[in-house]
């Protein structure tokens, strides 16, 4: 093996490594990009880590996803790119596929009925729990917490879609902030 | 033309996926709704299974609808149109990013989409709940339902069990008492 495709290879596996063991959503991956990206391979320091992770939430595109293509992208440019990015969702789009296969005959065997009904009420509580420690987060004036507010009805009632919701946001934001600042400086 | 409106939809999908699936999931579920591709119970399905297998739910989601309403092909094609805002933005953005990230603009916007994410999270946990409660029959069921729901909230948010673990508990549950 040339060492070009030495190195590819151990970018597609360790972000195969990644896709395949990071299970509900971008912040239970952190620990395990940390493991693969500094500690196994040495492409980011530790400190970098957390910068790479502020772009990946910040910008379109799931976590995961971004920090592949961020990493892989930093060492090899856009191929290196795309193989971080193939590495990282070919375990879940195998998995998924089998699923999706047998899913008809599956769902509807009376185990498997009760199963997802009691699954269904154990992701209500999850979807609540992830609600409220983004909230910890994001929300920090009475501003915040009248755009969320606002948000969730419009979006429960399906008002407005939810992509014009968060167009708007930004725009509410862009105007709400740069006034305050202008007139502290005022 | 079912590959051009799933690569459409997922695009979308994966172009408004700021900051984590659970904010998607109102989206997913409008366009899901919108085409017919799902029935909303089965929508419902879905975020188990995207919750129980490893992989970004988008992505999750992406495979799962593409290869239930075109197959292989659907399934390549959603999949591959959820991802590619991310291929784009991150190596396009990313260097204007760093350069603007502490302007005043950029912060101000994002602290107008900070708080519509949480709302549309929020909302996500209804639209879920209201949905189960629907497509589920017997009052014992339903309640039992939410009392799972309220136990999963306590023990991840409180207790900080992982959730793979209260989801593997839930379906044993719903196994024993439904």
């Amino acid at each position: 093996m040339s060492s070009k495709l030495k190195d590819f290879w151990r970018l597609f596996t360790a972000f195969f490594r990644i896709g395949a063991f990071t299970f509900g959503g971008g912040f239970a991956m952190l620990p395990l990009i940390e493991k693969e990206v500094v500690d196994r391979n040495g492409w980011a320091e530790r400190d970098e880590i957390l910068d790479i992770f502020a772009l990946a939430q910040s910008v379109p595109g799931a976590i995961g996803v971004n920090t592949a293509v961020f990493v892989g992208g930093r060492l090899y440019g856009i191929a290196g790119a795309i193989v971080a990015l193939v590495g990282v969702i070919t375990p879940s789009f195998l998995i998924i596929l089998v699923i999706a296969h047998f899913f008809a005959q599956f769902k509807d065997n009376p185990y498997v009925a009760s199963a997802f009904a009691g699954l269904r009420g154990a992701i209500i509580g999850l979807i609540a729990c992830a609600a409220v420690r983004v909230a910890r987060t994001a929300i920090f004036d009475r501003f915040g917490l009248a755009v969320a507010v606002t948000a969730f009805f419009l979006s429960v009632n399906g008002i407005i879609p939810a992509v014009w919701l968060m167009v708007l946001g930004g725009l509410a934001g862009y105007l709400y902030y740069t006034r305050k600042k202008q007139e502290k400086t005022l | 033309m079912i590959l051009l409106q799933l690569f459409y939809s997922f695009f979308k999908i994966g172009l408004f996926t700021i900051g984590g699936g659970y904010a998607m999931l109102a989206i997913i579920q409008q366009e899901i709704v919108r085409y017919g591709w799902l029935t909303r119970a089965e929508f419902v399905d879905i975020v188990s299974i995207a919750e129980m297998t490893p992989g970004p739910i988008a992505v999750n989601a992406a495979t799962f609808v593409g290869y239930r309403s075109a197959g292989l092909a659907g399934a390549l094609a959603a999949t591959t149109a959820v991802v590619l805002p991310s291929l784009i933005s991150v190596m396009v953005v990313a260097k204007a990013w760093e350069r603007y990230k502490s302007s005043q603009a950029v912060q101000g916007m994002f602290g107008g989409i900070r708080p519509v994410v949480v709302g549309l999270v929020g909302a996500a946990a209804v639209l879920v709940a209201t949905t189960s409660l629907e497509t589920l029959t017997g009052l014992g069921v339903k309640v039992g339902t939410l009392l799972i729901a309220a136990g999963s909230f306590g023990a991840v948010y409180y207790l900080k069990w992982d959730p793979i673990k209260v989801l593997l508990g839930a379906g044993l549950l719903g196994l024993l008492l439904f």
